[in-house]
This record gives structure tokens, sequence and C-alpha cells, in this order.
């Protein structure tokens, strides 16, 4: 039996979820017009007012907003509600420059709770389970976002956060978790630690997974779901525009449904910025228009993916959008395997490795390469180059067995990975493909 | 009855030996032997120098990564066999070398060999036991 959280919203008709979406659009953009300097000189700018918004058939003419324009306007500069109103705040760590900052009224908070409680429920939430929250808790969407998703669904909210991992292993079995949420490299590396361990699946209860935060393949899925023992969920979400649970996965896992009640959802051609037709890949623009506090307006994701607007055989009929290929800035494709620094980052950070790195991908014979030149560190430097090209060939080894591809590991000297205003240069690509 | 060695990671690049040598003359370290380990990747400069803690320190302040470590400094006869008769004493307790290498006389008709093992204690013991000297840092002449 499938399991919904607002069942009567999450399988409305189309013709209900478009007359909900024109009329909150049509508010969204007064509001926003008339509380928002910067959208309203934005709005002038492209020669609009609110008036030239009647339904969303109009949304093509509003400008877009990108990740600059909230640099541009940090911290609260696209806040349109006063400060008074504001509940809480949330901010992403953007890795170039400054951080994004992200206010939520009351209202806005309830909405969250509301769509991460249809995650919860997508997967099987019962009030009687424990919800175990390893996503960190602060500033970060992931732990208060799920954390108040089970609050809303009435089931245990379990904030453990993230790191501690003995600790983690000794909750499952001891406080008998059933859903687990985190980063999926952090449940990788929990399953892990579970078979380091010795610890069998019998001994914990887990049947439930909700994963995202970062890309991650099928193959992940499929290694989390055997170490864990539960069904692995994808659930995609960014700080610009909620947090988690802008769309999420069903039982089905055939894309992750969109919620449309609360997001319009645009698929561009990055380049040209022209809305594409139905079915075609391209970049994920959102649109906020329940939102009270930080309401984005054709958000530029840099994701790239595709939306499905076919009825879901789980009954929801908010459309899916796959699994985005990834940041369209930062991923790299190696012998047709999706690879993102992140990833790479995650393994360096957990073996106690520097973060300065840098990818450099070449093609030779055909074939891809991928070197992964480190900065050495003191703690993994030793006079014996057997040591040393231990250190390299284990860590090439981790990497590989996240990622399926094989890699070398090269180790630098320190301040060596070129940085050029501040921000080091990760990726390399020198294959001459065209 | 150990000697320091002090260890610094090298890049498989132009110019890398001689920012270190730069970077020692500054500090007014004194070199005393030095070897030198190269993969394709990258190398490790092996140094016996005089106050190793603190050409660590004026190193690292430099950004480079270094490593103190304890390594055996043997006397071996300066004559034909002289060396043969040592690693035939390591050879036959199992005592496997990392590597080793050479240091200038500080006697005359004395050599000098640094060696490395996993053991350092086991090994001395075992050297000097066949009456082989292992020298210090003190003994070490700048």
């Amino acid at each position: 039996m499938e399991q919904y959280w607002q069942k009567e919203i999450e399988t409305a008709s189309r013709e209900q979820l478009t007359a909900w979406q024109n009329e909150r659009l049509v508010n969204t953009v007064k509001r926003v017009y008339e509380n928002v300097p910067y959208y309203r000189a934005q709005m002038e700018k492209a020669g609009i007012t609110p008036d030239d918004i009647k339904s969303i058939d109009d949304l093509h003419k509003l400008p877009f907003t990108y990740k600059s324009d909230l640099r541009d306007t940090y911290p609260f500069g696209l806040f349109a509600v006063p400060m008074e109103q504001v509940a809480t705040m949330h901010a992403s760590s953007g890795t170039t420059g400054k951080q994004i900052v992200a206010g939520y009224t009351e209202n806005d908070l309830a909405i969250w709770g509301d769509i991460c409680a249809r995650q919860l429920a997508a997967v099987g939430c019962e009030k009687t389970d424990i919800v175990h929250v390893s996503y960190g808790y602060g500033l970060f969407t992931g732990g208060l976002g799920l954390h108040r998703g089970a609050r809303r669904i009435g089931a245990v909210a379990l904030p453990v956060s993230s790191g501690n991992t003995a600790r983690q292993l000794t909750i499952f079995q001891d406080f008998g978790s059933n859903i687990l949420c985190c980063t999926p490299s952090y449940a990788m590396y929990l399953g892990e630690s579970l078979e380091e361990a010795g610890i069998p699946l019998d001994k914990i209860k887990l049947k439930a997974g909700i994963f995202g935060a970062e890309p991650w393949t099928e193959e992940m899925r499929r290694m989390i779901e055997k170490k864990l023992g539960l069904k692995a969920y994808d659930i995609y979400g960014l700080t610009e525009i909620m947090g988690p649970g802008v769309a999420y996965e069903c039982s089905c896992q055939k894309g992750m449904h969109v919620n449309e009640d609360h997001f319009i959802i645009e698929v561009i051609d990055p380049d040209t910025g022209e809305v594409l037709p139905k079915g075609s890949e391209g970049e994920i623009v959102f649109s906020c228009i329940t939102k009270e506090a930080f309401p984005l307006l054709r958000y530029r994701t840099r994701d790239i993916g595709v939306v499905n607007y076919e009825t879901c055989e789980c009954g929801r009929t908010f459309c899916r959008m796959s699994k985005p290929r990834g940041r369209s800035d930062d991923m790299l494709i190696i012998r047709g395997v999706n690879v993102f620094p992140s990833q790479i980052e995650t393994v360096l950070m957990r073996e106690g490795h520097s973060p300065n790195y840098q990818l450099v991908v070449d093609r030779i014979n055909n074939l891809d390469t991928l070197e992964v030149k480190v900065e050495v560190t003191a703690d993994v430097f030793s006079d014996t180059v057997a040591n040393l090209t231990k250190a390299e060939k284990k860590l090439a080894d981790s990497i590989k067995s996240l990622l399926g591809v094989a890699v070398k590991v090269t180790f630098c000297a320190p301040n060596t990975i070129a940085r050029s205003t501040g921000k080091a240069v990760r990726v390399i690509d020198n294959r001459k493909l065209h | 009855m150990t000697i320091s060695q002090l260890s610094v990671f090298v890049e498989n690049k132009q110019g890398s030996m001689s920012g270190i040598a730069e970077a020692l003359a500054e500090a007014g370290i004194d070199i005393r032997a030095l070897t030198i380990a190269d993969t394709t990747d990258f190398g490790i400069l092996r140094l016996i120098v005089r106050d190793p803690e603190n050409a660590k320190k004026m190193l690292q302040e430099k950004n480079f990564v270094v490593t103190v470590n304890q390594v055996i400094g043997v006397e071996v006869p300066d004559r034909v066999g002289g060396l043969a008769k040592v690693l035939r004493i390591l050879d036959d307790a199992l005592i496997n070398i990392e590597y080793m290498y050479d240091f200038l006389a500080i006697k005359e008709e004395k050599a000098y060999i640094i060696i490395r093992v996993e053991n350092n204690a086991k090994t001395v013991e075992l050297l000097q036991q066949n009456g082989i000297r292992c020298i210090s840092d003190e003994d070490i002449v700048f």
C-alpha cells in the first residue's frame, strides 16, 4: 500500500495543480515586486511589471535569478518579509565566495515540514518509527529539514547529526533506528564501518534510507542497500529553494516527484536560457510560489536533468525529475562514469588527507585517465618510498571503491596546487574531444 | 645508539632540489650526508644535518613536508670487504634493510654508512655483539 502524507494534494489532477500554480505565481510575483527592491529593479530592467504575469504561461518573461544575484544581495537583500517575521535561517557554504543565506517564516517551516513528511511517508515511515538523522545539524539544511519532517509525521525524530561513527552504529543497535537520513557517501561509510565492526545486519532494524545533498549513482544505491540492509531513496533539494524535500522519490523509484504545489520546475537550455520542450534534458530552474521569506523566482540551479510528466504508478501526479546528471559546471565523465570533485573530496576528508587536491583528466589510447593530485601532509609523509607508495595506493583504492573508476593518486608538495583568487582550480581536463 | 635523519618530500620537477638547498642555506643548516630516493612521481631527500629538530622547524615554516626519524650509523672498516662483513651479519639475522647510503668519514681509515631497518634497537644490539661500532648524534663532527 502506497503511503502519502497529503494524498489529496499529492494525487491532485493536473488542472488543479495548474490552477494552484497560476494563482500562487501571480501572488508571489506581486509580493516580491512590492517588497524586494532588487527584484523590482530586475523586472524593470526586463521591462515587465507584475501585470504581465497572469499565469504560468508567462513565467518565461521573468528574468532568471543566478547564484551571483544571491552574492550581490548578501546577506538579506532578497528577503521578502521584514525581520520580525523571519523565524529562522539556514546557510550553505558556497564554494565560490560568500555563503548563501535563506530565511524562513513560521509558515515556510510548516511547508518544509510537510514536504519532508511527504518523503518520509513515501518510504513507509510510521509514527512508531525512529528516524535517525545523520545529516549535520546547524546552518546546513539537511539535519533540521528531515528532523522537521519526522516531527510533522509524528515519528521519532532522532537528532544524531553527523560524525562519531562508532556511536552511530551503537544507536542503530541499541535504539533500533528504522529510517536513516544522511548523505549517500556517509551511508556508504556507515555500511563499511558496520562490516568492519563485524555487526550482522539482523542486529539492526533499518528499513529505509533517505539520501541526498550530493550526487550519487545507481551503483552506490545498490551497494548502500546491500551494506545496510535497507531500501535507499533519493531526495533532492537545495538551500536556495528550501533545503531537502524540493523533490522526493516514491517506491517506484523512477524519478523524484517535484512538490509542484510549492515549486514550479522548468528545463532550459543553459546556453540560451530558452525553455525546452517537455522531456528534453537541460538545466533545472525552480520558482518558489508559496515561500514567504526567501522566494526565489526562476533560480538557475546548474543541475542538469530531465522532467517526466507522465503519471507515476504510485498514484502521485507531481512530475518527476531525473536524478540530476550533476551540476553543469563541475561534473566530469570518466569512462562513462559521472565523477564529481565533491565525491573525491569526501574520501580525502575521511582518510585524513589534505583538502587541497586537483583532478587531471586525460585521454590516452582512447581511454580516459583520472589523476588525483593531493598535497602531502606531515601525517602521511614517511622517509621510505614503500610507505608513501602504500599510502598513495590505499587512497586510490578508496576512491575507486566509491566512484567505480580507477584513479592514479600523486602526492604533491604543499602549496603547489594552483589557487586562483583563493579558490583552488579543481579540474584540469586535457582531453581533446573536439 | 642511533642518529637523527631529516627527510623532506621533494616534487619530481625541475628546481625542487635547489629550492630545498636554498632553504637549508638560509636557515644556516650544515649538511653532513644526503641521499635521494626517487620514484616517477616524487622523491624523498634524506639528510644528516646539525640540529635536525631545528632544521625541521625552519623547513616547515617554509612549507616543506618534513619528518625526523632515527637511523643507524654504522662504522665500517675502510678496506675491501668491510661493508660485506656488516651486511652479512644483518642478513644472517634476517634483518631487512629498507635503504642505505654512505657518510663522510669522520676519522681516518673509517667509513660510515647509514642504514634504515625496521627495528633499530635489535639491529644495533646485534651489530655491537659482533664488535661493530654504531655512532650517535654526538659522534658526528660538524
